[in-house]
């Protein structure tokens, strides 16, 4: 006899159940992700070179030298790279779903949600790559972290946790357009004004009114000021439950509209 | 409990101006083979897409054993298996990380996930390959993991999609008998095909269909009787006693036979009973028949009668 005929006939699948396909998508990105290694060269390299630039480019004119540039800017390219990894969320999803296994994990009866979450969660070790080499960048060049191992992991946790809210917004990019190549040329239209407009880099008073304005309200600077402050002496203070809000927010607003677009898309 | 496992009821699926499923009506009988005979871009794959679930209609209703494919999704989806047109395995991961994966996904434990891997590879013969990287899978190996693939769970309706297309005829033979077996074990399944031999063959009932329409159903002796003529065989012996049975079978038919290159006569035959007439104009005539054998006629000439075109000629218009 069949299995099929033997199931339960229930018209969704149960949190476990869900739970369990999501983590077997993960597992499954992470597998891709091992066979073709190559794919990792921008967040070995881009931390790297963001951290080099920054810090002797812009160092001296903002702060009088590089070193005492580093609590500014480490955090600001911290964030700024975390969400740039968060972007090929949505380009290997789409890059993905063009592939004819994604027309079987459509036909299966699993979880709408698990491929989507799957894949943004396995993301996560790219985001780990970047907060790694960030701050080993960071240290070899003289910055100093009161705050101690402490501050240092709450702020990647904290970067990551927010960061991965955010990648919603590219996943819904990633399903909703037709090419990786666009995912990444939208999703990039989207990423520079949300983190260069931003106290990433430069204090927010130097910045035109306007800018500076939308500057203050963008949820990544409240995000930047709560890692300089868990850095500099693991404090917590209102910008970071301001930014875990605010990414819980994108979170709840685009998670669900990017499952929707790709459930009407099957 | 319906007696159907695939209904389908006015399906229309539009691209844009192009109707590709314009209204396709058909009842799939629990535990049989049932083939789609069609030309390339007759409708085929969309329609099984929209019965996978992978794709929505636009109108008219398909139902899987009785849950609607758009209403109750994941109920179908639990009980089908679906081989695409084209390979729907990951191309990046081994043979058995593929299956091992789907099995996962299924609910598997990951050891009994790869239990089951194991023993599909061995089913199909791919055990050798199993941790081969699939871009050196040859075209048939891939056929079969796709196939193994939508078997991880046996399910109660397997869809096939031209599941010989491309293949060489020894394996397109493997792939029959896979397909016979799998049907031998209660699974209905649902193919689609553009031979005719294919569907004569392994399917019970055929639907043909040309753009987007179910232009003819039935058995595939049925089929080919709507074609009204079948065709008279006969041998006489010598060729002197074939021309003698020629003019008697135009005065009693009064149509024009033909002889074929073995000697043999060959002529339609619209009517049963007038092959009793013939027979008594020939004992009339002193003439002795060798052989008798009465031929129904071929599915190429059922769809050369319907659509007034070979299906090669429809083929070779869209592809
Ligand atoms: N995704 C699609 N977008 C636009 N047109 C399509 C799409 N899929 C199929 N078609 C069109 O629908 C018709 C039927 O196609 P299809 O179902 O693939 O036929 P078959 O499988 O019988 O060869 C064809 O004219 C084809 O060009
Ligand atoms: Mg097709």
């Amino acid at each position: 006899m069949t299995v099929a005929a033997s199931e339960k006939l229930v018209n969704h699948a149960g949190l476990r159940e869900s739970v369990q396909q999501t983590l077997v998508m993960a597992y499954r990105t992470l597998l891709r992700i091992k066979r073709r290694p190559e794919e990792l060269v921008d967040v070995l390299v881009q931390p790297i070179m963001f951290t080099l630039m920054f810090v002797y480019i812009f160092g001296g004119a903002i702060s009088g030298d590089p070193v005492s540039y580093l609590p500014i800017v480490i955090p600001g390219i911290l964030v700024q790279s975390v969400i740039m990894a968060s972007v090929s969320t949505g380009s290997g999803l789409r890059d993905d779903m063009d592939k004819g296994v994604f027309d079987r994990f459509r036909s299966l009866p699993i979880s709408r949600m698990a491929p989507l979450v799957g894949a943004s969660v396995a993301n996560i070790v790219r985001f780990g790559i970047v907060i790694v080499l960030t701050f080993a960048m960071g240290f070899v060049m003289g910055l100093s972290a009161d705050g101690g191992v402490i501050g240092v992991l709450a702020a990647a946790l904290l970067v990551t946790v927010v960061s991965w809210c955010i990648s919603w917004v590219f996943v819904l990019v990633g399903v909703m357009v037709k090419s990786a190549t666009s995912v990444t040329g939208i999703s990039m239209i989207i990423l520079f004004p949300l983190t260069f407009l931003s106290n990433a880099f430069v204090p927010v008073d130097t910045l035109p009114s306007v800018l500076g304005t939308f500057a203050s309200a963008n949820p990544v600077s409240y995000l930047v000021t709560a890692v300089r402050e868990l850095i500099s002496g693991a404090a917590i203070t209102g910008d970071l439950w301001m930014s875990i809000a605010g990414a819980a927010v994108i979170a709840l607003i685009f998670a669900p509209l990017a499952t929707r677009a790709y459930t009407r898309k099957a | 409990m319906t007696e159907y496992a695939v209904e389908i009821d006015g399906l229309v699926k539009t691209f844009g101006d192009n109707r590709a499923v314009d209204g396709v009506t058909l009842r799939v009988p629990k535990g049989t083979i049932y083939g789609i005979l069609g030309p390339n871009g007759a409708g085929k794959t969309t329609t099984i897409n929209i019965l996978a679930t992978l794709m929505k209609s636009d109108g008219g209703s398909a139902k899987v054993f009785g849950h609607d494919v758009l209403k109750e999704a994941h109920i179908v989806r639990k009980m089908i298996g679906v081989t695409g047109q084209y390979a729907s395995v990951d191309e990046s991961l081994s043979a058995t990380e593929n299956l091992v994966i789907f099995g996962m996904l299924r609910g598997l434990k990951r050891k009994q996930a790869a239990e089951r891997a194991a023993e599909l590879l061995e089913e199909f013969g791919l055990t050798e390959a199993a941790n081969r990287p699939l871009h050196k899978f040859s075209g048939g190996m891939r056929r079969r993991l796709d196939i193994a693939a939508g078997l991880i769970v046996i399910p109660d309706l397997m869809f096939l999609d031209e599941p010989t297309t491309g293949l060489d005829p020894r394996t397109r033979a493997q792939m029959w008998n896979t397909i016979r077996a799998l049907a031998a074990k209660g699974t209905t399944v649902m193919l689609t095909t553009q031979y005719l031999d294919e569907a004569d063959n392994l399917a019970s009932r055929i639907a043909v269909i040309d753009h987007g329409r179910v232009i003819a159903e039935g058995t595939p002796d049925e089929l080919k009787s709507s074609v009204g003529s079948s065709t008279l065989v006969l041998d006489m012996g010598s060729s002197d006693q074939s021309a003698m049975a020629q003019e008697i079978i135009f005065d009693v038919l009064g149509v024009r036979s033909k002889i074929t290159d073995a000697g043999r006569i060959v002529t339609p035959i619209a009517k049963m009973d007038a092959v009793a007439d013939l027979l008594i104009g020939f004992r009339e005539a002193g003439l002795e028949v060798q052989a008798i054998s009465i031929q129904k006629p071929t599915l190429d000439e059922v769809f050369l009668t319907i659509t007034g075109k070979t299906a090669e000629d429809e083929a070779g218009v869209e592809a």
